[in-house]
Formats: C-alpha cells, structure tokens, sequence
C-alpha cells in the first residue's frame, strides 16, 4: 500500500489517512474573508444590524446579520447572474480555502466536494416566483432550478475546480455545516478522496423567512438595540438573530499534506451525529441527543472528555436551545468543563444557519493554531440555570488564551429537526 | 430609429458579456456561439431574454434555434426593427 490509501473495508485507517485542516475560507457578517472574520472576533466586533429594507418595517424582527462584504464586489457581472446568493457566497469561501491551502494539485478523480445549505437557493426561488407573478414565464431566469436546488453550491464549486470524486450536499438545517464537514472527513478516511472543499452556506435573510421565524418566536426581538440581541446564555436571551454567510476548508489526507509540505491548521479528528427524536424544533431539554453526538465526536477522535480544552458552542441564544446545551456539556464533559473554555461566537455573528458549523469549525481552527479564544459579548446576567461550570468557562471582555501543547476542542452545531453534530479539532504536534 | 449594425453588435457584445462573461472584443460577427464563444443552450434562453430586455425583440425558441453566430442574432436583431 504505497498511495495511503486503505486496502478495504475493516483496513486500520494509517496515520496517512488521518484529516487535517490546510485551507481556510469564510464569509460572514463580520468579516468578508477568515482573516477579517477572526481579526473581528478577537475585537469584538458585531455583524449585527439593523434591516434597512421598507419589507422589515412591518415585522415584529427588524435586525439580522448581513455579510460584511457584499459577494457581488468580488465575482463578475456573469457570475453574479448566474448564481444565486447562497452559491456567490459558497463559491467566494471555497476560492479562498483553495488559494490559502496553496491550490493542492489533485487529479480530478481524488477531489471531492462537500458542501451544504440549510435553505438553499430559497431566496433565488421567491424572487423568480415574483417575476412569475408580475411578468409571465418567459421572463423567469432559465437559472432558477438550479439556483435553487439545495446542492446548487456545491455543484458549482465542483465545476469550478473540476472535482470529480464525489459531490456532497447533506441537507441538516442548522446542522449541514458541520455535517457536509463530517461527510468530507469520511470521504478521506474511507479513501473515496484525497483533499475535500468542504463546508457550508446559506443566505436567508428575505421577508418570508425572517417572518418564518418570527411566527416560530425564534427571533431575537431587541430591535432597538441590534448588536446587543444575541445574548447566549444570558438571563435576558429571547431568541437568535438571522445570519447569513459561508465557510469552507480544504481538507486533505495527512499523508496527502504531508508529501507537498502543506501548513496545517488542526486535525479534524472527529465527527459524531445523533437524533434527538423528541420535537420538530424545540430541542431535548435533557440534552441527550446533543450528548450523544459530542460522545461519539469523542469516541471517533479518540479523545477523552478530560482531554477538550476548548468548546465552540452552538449557543444561538434561544431560552432552550442554550440551556439544553449547557446540561449536554455537563454531561460529557463533567469536571473537565472547569479547565476549558467556551467560545461562544454567534454572540458576534448571529446564528448563519447551514453555514454555523462550518463558520465556526473554521473559528475552532484557527483557535486551535494562533492559542486564542475569540470572547462572547452581551453576558451581562449571567443566567443561574445554566450552571456557574459553563458560566465561568465562556471567555469574554477580552480574547481568551488557550494553553500550549496538546490540545483538543469541540466544535457544536445543532439543528430543527433534532439533528445534532459534533466535530472535534485536535492541535497537530 | 433604426439602429446601425455596428450598435447592435456592440450591444449584443455586451449581453454575452454579461451573461456569459465573454470579452466583449472577442464578439464578432463570424463567433458561433456554440463553438466558438463556448455559449450553453440556458445561457442562450437567457441572452434572448436579455435581447428583448435591451432591443424590445420577441426571440422565440424557433427562431432562436436558427441563430448559430453573433451575426446571425445581429441581423435578426436589425431585421426585426425594419419589421416593426
């Protein structure tokens, strides 16, 4: 076996297969690239804001978290025709994953694509089904199929850099960042493919969903003060805030890396998933669901619980989602809880729905890489009932430090629908 | 008014950049669209979109399955203002 790749099924994965981080890609409401989006992090700078747009005026939401730079600035007059907001956005991260991993040469048949959207081109769809209404069929983009369908991202970044391996779309909600990310570590573990774009992206924010989730009282509804409404785990919390945004990594085969001396961020050394089975949206209050998946995040990595120095949490900063996560943690984390810290970034940028696992495993990332903790902002009231252990563990007024030396974190990302999943990032020595 | 080629052409140029992001200077008259410009079969639906948008030309698909090069949609282009 001398191309790193595993004989069959039941083959030990080699140290050659094993995942790392090489390239980083992201668009998200407070930074128009991952450098910007960290530098702003580590500021503290917000990406929430007002929604200018007259449509808002009568809705009970009046804030959300736009990209910082508009995708348009960056791509031609043709691409910005032809691809619907969601797909600018994906296409704009995985062009900077790609460049910042050096551009791997890989032949077509070992690259791979994995990519999901919580909403896909649903933004694209309402818009033509206005032009339906108001001027006839034949006015409709001959693109609007495929500016909607939910694999839509996906597929042009595998025409764009030419992989033919394999093309992953894992629809999961809140959820399909981190599990398109999950999906491309298996695509390289079973050896269907050295290096995988992989990520996620959604771009929502369009009256229908907005008042969607309004309908649901899952908004944030502190209108008069937009950079303050997304509170996790703070006593005043009273929903999320509607993001929008991007983030793609350039996987690849250690062994892969390795041989073009390739820089490498972390190791994505595991992935867990579970179902909560317990409501269409509100999550398991006793976290079990969300236990299972950071267990099995675990279990894959083979780590140990004592071993996580470090949680992103998925903390949107709704009254259930936030405090089922913090008994979830507590639960597999136990005494460990106390030596870690948590990140808890949607603070900043508002929660971007498919796009949240894959924004924030790249905030893990580079995390993990420069030893610093970006701080969660507006845990003014610490709320009791999730516990002092989590309390206490969330670095804010300032960037945390992350020990040196060997270092695991957890990246969480839970969906409606009840669909959990948990990555964990190791330091590579 | 009727228009002079050398304007349909130049806005027929600028329709496939836009849509297709083709240089405008490579536009000319004798470019097949297929062949030549590399143009796909929806890109085409929406450049006669965009045709009626910019020229006020109904380019219906029958009439649109004819037209193989750059200059065949001008002169249909300036055809269709003689006509109207």
């Amino acid at each position: 076996m001398t191309d790193g790749r595993p004989a069959g099924p039941g083959c030990p994965v080699s140290e050659d297969r094993e995942v790392v981080v090489t390239g980083l890609g992201t668009s998200s409401p407070v930074g128009g690239d991952a450098p910007a989006t960290w530098n702003a992090l580590l500021s503290g700078v917000s990406g929430v804001r007002g929604i200018k747009e007259a449509w808002a005026d009568v809705l009970p939401v009046r804030i959300a978290a736009p990209v910082a730079v508009e995708p348009a600035e960056r791509l031609a007059t043709y691409e910005t025709r032809r691809l619907g907001r969601v797909q600018q956005l994906a296409l704009l991260a995985a062009r900077e994953a790609w460049q910042d991993a050096g551009a791997p040469e890989t032949p077509p048949e070992r690259l791979a694509v994995a990519v999901s959207s919580g909403g896909g081109g649903v933004g694209s769809l309402l818009d033509q089904y206005d032009v339906l209404r108001e001027r006839g069929w034949q006015r409709l983009s001959p693109l609007t199929l495929p500016m909607y369908m939910a694999n839509g991202p996906a597929a042009w970044i595998s025409v764009e850099f030419g992989a033919a391996a394999e093309l992953h779309a894992p629809a999961s909600a809140c959820a399909s960042g981190a599990d398109a990310l999950a999906r491309g570590r298996e695509l390289i573990r079973s050896g269907q493919a050295d290096v995988v774009l992989a990520g996620g992206a959604d771009a929502m924010i369009h009256p229908v969903i907005v008042a969607g989730f309004a309908a649901m009282r899952a908004l944030s509804r502190r209108n008069e003060d937009p950079e303050g409404a997304c509170r996790p785990f703070d006593a005043g919390r009273d929903g999320f805030v509607l993001g929008e945004g991007a983030g793609v990594m350039v996987l690849e085969a250690a062994g892969h890396a390795a041989r073009r001396g390739a820089r490498v961020y972390a190791e994505l050394a595991g992935a867990g998933r579970s179902a909560d089975a317990y409501h269409i949206a509100n999550p398991d209050p006793s976290g079990a669901g969300a236990a299972r998946a950071m267990r099995r995040a675990l279990a894959d990595a083979g780590v140990k619980p004592g071993e996580i120095a470090h949680v992103n949490v998925h903390a949107t900063g709704t009254t259930l989602g936030d405090a089922a996560e913090a008994v979830a943690l507590r639960q597999v984390l136990g005494p460990g809880l106390c030596g870690a810290s948590v990140a808890a970034t949607k603070s900043l940028t508002g929660h971007l729905l498919g796009a949240a696992g894959a924004v924030e495993a790249v905030i893990t990332a580079l995390t993990l890489h420069h030893g610093v903790v970006p701080p969660a902002v507006n845990l003014d009231e610490p709320d009791a009932s999730i516990g002092d252990d989590v309390l206490r563990a969330v670095v804010r007024g300032g960037p945390g430090v992350l020990p040196e030396g060997a270092a695991a974190a957890l990246s969480n990302s839970f969906a409606f629908g009840g669909q959990n999943v948990s990555l964990v990032l190791r330091r590579r020595s | 008014m009727a228009r002079t080629e050398q304007e349909i052409l130049a806005g027929v140029a600028e329709i496939l950049h836009d849509v297709c992001g083709i240089e405008p200077a490579r536009s000319t008259v004798d470019k097949a669209f297929v062949d030549d410009l590399d143009v796909d079969s929806l890109s085409m639906y929406e450049i006669g979109m965009t045709t009626q948008d910019r020229f006020g030309v109904e380019l219906p698909d029958e009439d649109m399955r004819g037209l193989r090069t750059v200059g065949d949609l001008v002169d249909y282009i300036r055809m269709a203002g003689v006509s109207a």
